[in-house]
């Protein structure tokens, strides 16, 4: 395996090209299925704590009402908050193994294979 | 009432040998650790990352000893036991934040950097401008977080310890600040994972004894412990509603806002918590990471329930006012009624247990913060702005070293200065700038190819001095009875939290700084961090 000659006076030998790989189509889908789930669900999870917060602030009411002995709506709210925090992070390592690791190693044993 | 009062103090003074003692082991045996961790570090991977080596779990529960600071064990039991909900609405900020590091941050960040949270701030971007603001705001936003800790040391200690003196509190800070400078400066970032690895699971083994030790005299029925919480605080239902501290008026309500927000977004800017990310091989090691500290945490939060509650249903209220008025010492004092009260053996083994686990948490926490502080002072700002890349690895350890010492003097002197002042301002303006001027420019990084280092610049400094500005204006420091300096008045800003106007701010400053560029954007550094930080390719 001869070193590639380089390429310009930046460029050190070995080193990938990044933006050939970046517009690649294989990296474009390991973007896309990063995004798509992620930055979706982040919005998600801030306004559902946001939702949170504000009802805790104006609706007293509400959030005072008792749901079981005295465990009320707000007490509720809080414990689903952190239900919902376990559920995302369970749900997102899911995704990870399955839709993101097996891309980003393909990608990534490429790039090292042809350096 | 004095008579209570009086029995209170006098338990606590009756078995202070035992606390020393206790106090004494955990520093010893950690110290131990230190200098074990310090003969295996040998290179600058070893002392700024710990050989990169922890498995996820490791990880994750020396994240979990990192972030539950005595404001979280102390203070939101503390907020419950006085304020009731109110005070747990806390805990769920601190949690929920920990999607935004899982979801944005900790994979990215362990894939493109090495070090610090510089290596990825000024990664696309000019080095010497953008490592010395990251470096800067990482140390203000340490230095800060430092301050709240050793305030509460010398409160919280002397309280446990019954110390009254000034000499007595002062003696305390210092002995808090050398411990910590011995652990960095020797144990490296080895030493202080295992201080945390240890702290953490003191803290979760303390609280699991004590929540099982209230719930069982409630026959583990939740509804009666509230009940008698809300009963026993004078509040009666309100105690168990939002709004006892937050919902008095327009402003407060905005305020809890503000805290709100500073919160949830605080957290993935903290750099002492980014660069734990760094201790692990993988990015894969590093979402488990997460996802245990996410557990963790989550558990630990949830038994502060059962802690807060149970003091306000089995203290008076009196007592733990008194003992602390901000509730600080509610945990440590319920830890004594529930083994069998003040003069009880039981009582004063369990205040003693609890009293050592408060102090293990504060020692790993400042243990991470001085680490954090002095990693950015010499990777960032001596290795990378003063040495422009020149310097040995052992210079820069030796720096490292050096600032380890510098820091936590500076940290001693202030934190004498400092431990009149309000701890909880002082961790929530941490949060607030952390939120404004390190996670915008962390995201649009990563996330944003246009931005340049103009905008990383206007983003870093504003959100900095935005936060701190708006802070030094607002009642935190003047113009009420709980202020920083009460005599004086020259507040103009309502809210104690500056996040609500600082964060988006940032945010704003670093959108318009690079739309304004004249600058060209570097198309392929940006590719070459979006390739590292999504495959894993060339990660350290």
């Amino acid at each position: 395996m001869d070193p590639a000659p380089p390429q310009g006076p930046d460029r050190k030998a070995g080193r990938p090209d990044y933006i050939k790989v970046q517009s690649s189509e294989e990296f474009a889908e390991l973007r896309r299925a990063h995004r798509s789930f992620a930055f979706p669900l982040t919005i998600a999870f801030v306004s559902w704590y946001l939702l949170y917060v504000l009802l805790s602030s104006y609706a007293g009411d509400l959030m005072g009402k008792q749901v079981v002995g005295n465990v009320n709506v707000a007490l509720v709210f809080g414990l689903l908050q952190f239900l919902s925090t376990f559920a995302i992070a369970w749900w997102y390592a899911r995704h990870a193994n399955a839709k993101l690791d097996p891309r980003a190693s393909a990608i990534k044993a490429r790039l090292e294979s042809e350096s | 009432m004095t008579d209570t009062l009086h029995l209170a103090a006098e338990g606590v003074s009756d078995h202070r040998p035992l606390i020393i003692s206790l106090f004494a082991t955990f520093v010893l045996v950690t110290l131990g650790i230190t200098v074990w961790a310090g003969k295996q570090t040998k290179d600058a991977t070893d002392f700024y990352a710990g050989g990169r080596q922890f498995s996820g779990f490791q990880n994750g529960l020396a994240i979990s000893g990192d972030y539950m600071s005595a404001a979280s064990f102390l203070g939101i039991a503390g907020a419950i036991a006085l304020y009731g909900y109110d005070g747990f609405l806390y805990s769920i900020g601190f949690l929920v934040a920990w999607l935004v590091a899982l979801l944005l941050v900790a994979e990215p960040l362990r894939n493109s950097g090495r070090f610090t949270m510089g290596d990825v701030l000024a990664y696309r971007m000019r080095q010497r401008p953008v490592r010395t603001a990251a470096g800067i705001s990482t140390i203000v936003v340490s230095i800060f977080y430092l301050l709240a800790q050793m305030a509460g040391a010398g409160v919280l200690v002397s309280l446990l310890l019954g110390i009254t003196s000034e000499a007595g509190k002062i003696l305390i800070v210092v002995l808090v600040g050398v411990v910590m400078i011995l652990y960095v400066s020797i144990g490296g970032m080895k030493g202080t994972t295992w201080v945390q690895m240890v702290k953490a699971v003191l803290l979760i083994a303390g609280t699991l004894l004590i929540t099982f030790l209230v719930l069982l005299k409630y026959d583990f029925n939740i509804s009666t412990l509230l009940g008698e919480a809300a009963d026993n605080s004078g509040a009666g239902s309100a105690f168990l509603e939002p709004g006892l501290k937050y919902g008095i008026d327009a402003t407060t309500k905005l305020d809890f806002i503000s805290l709100g927000i500073a919160l949830v977004l605080g957290t993935a800017g903290l750099p002492h918590i980014l660069i734990r990310f760094y201790t692990v091989p993988t990015s894969q090691a590093a979402r488990r990471s997460v996802n245990w500290a996410i557990g963790i945490i989550g558990g630990f939060y949830l038994m502060t329930i059962a802690l807060g509650f149970g003091a306000a249903a089995l203290l008076k209220r009196t007592d733990i006012i008194s003992s602390n008025k901000a509730g600080n010492t509610a945990a440590p004092l319920l830890a004594q009624e529930i083994g069998g009260g003040p003069d009880s053996a039981g009582g004063a083994i369990l205040l003693a247990v609890i009293s050592a686990v408060a102090f293990a948490t504060i020692l790993a926490v400042v243990a991470g913060l001085t680490l954090a502080s002095s990693s950015s002072f010499a990777h960032d700002l001596y290795a990378n702005v003063i040495r422009k890349g020149q310097a040995t690895q052992k210079e820069e350890v030796s720096a490292a070293r050096w600032a380890t010492v510098g820091i936590g003097i500076a940290a001693v002197a202030l934190g004498v200065f400092a431990r009149d002042l309000n701890v909880a301002g002082l961790v929530a303006l941490a949060f607030a700038v952390a939120a404004s001027a390190n996670l915008p420019t962390i995201l649009y990084s990563l996330f944003w190819k246009r931005f340049t280092t103009q905008g990383a610049l206007w983003s870093i400094y504003g959100g900095l001095f935005s936060s701190v500005f708006l802070v030094l204006f607002s009642p935190v420091v003047s113009g009420k009875a709980s202020s920083m300096f009460p005599d004086v008045d020259f507040y103009w800003f309502p809210l104690e939290n500056p996040g609500l106007v600082s964060i988006p701010l940032g945010f704003l400053l670093g959108w318009v700084g690079s739309l304004v560029s004249k600058e060209p954007v570097d198309r392929e550094k940006y590719a070459e961090l979006e390739v590292r930080s999504l495959t894993g390719h060339g990660a350290h």
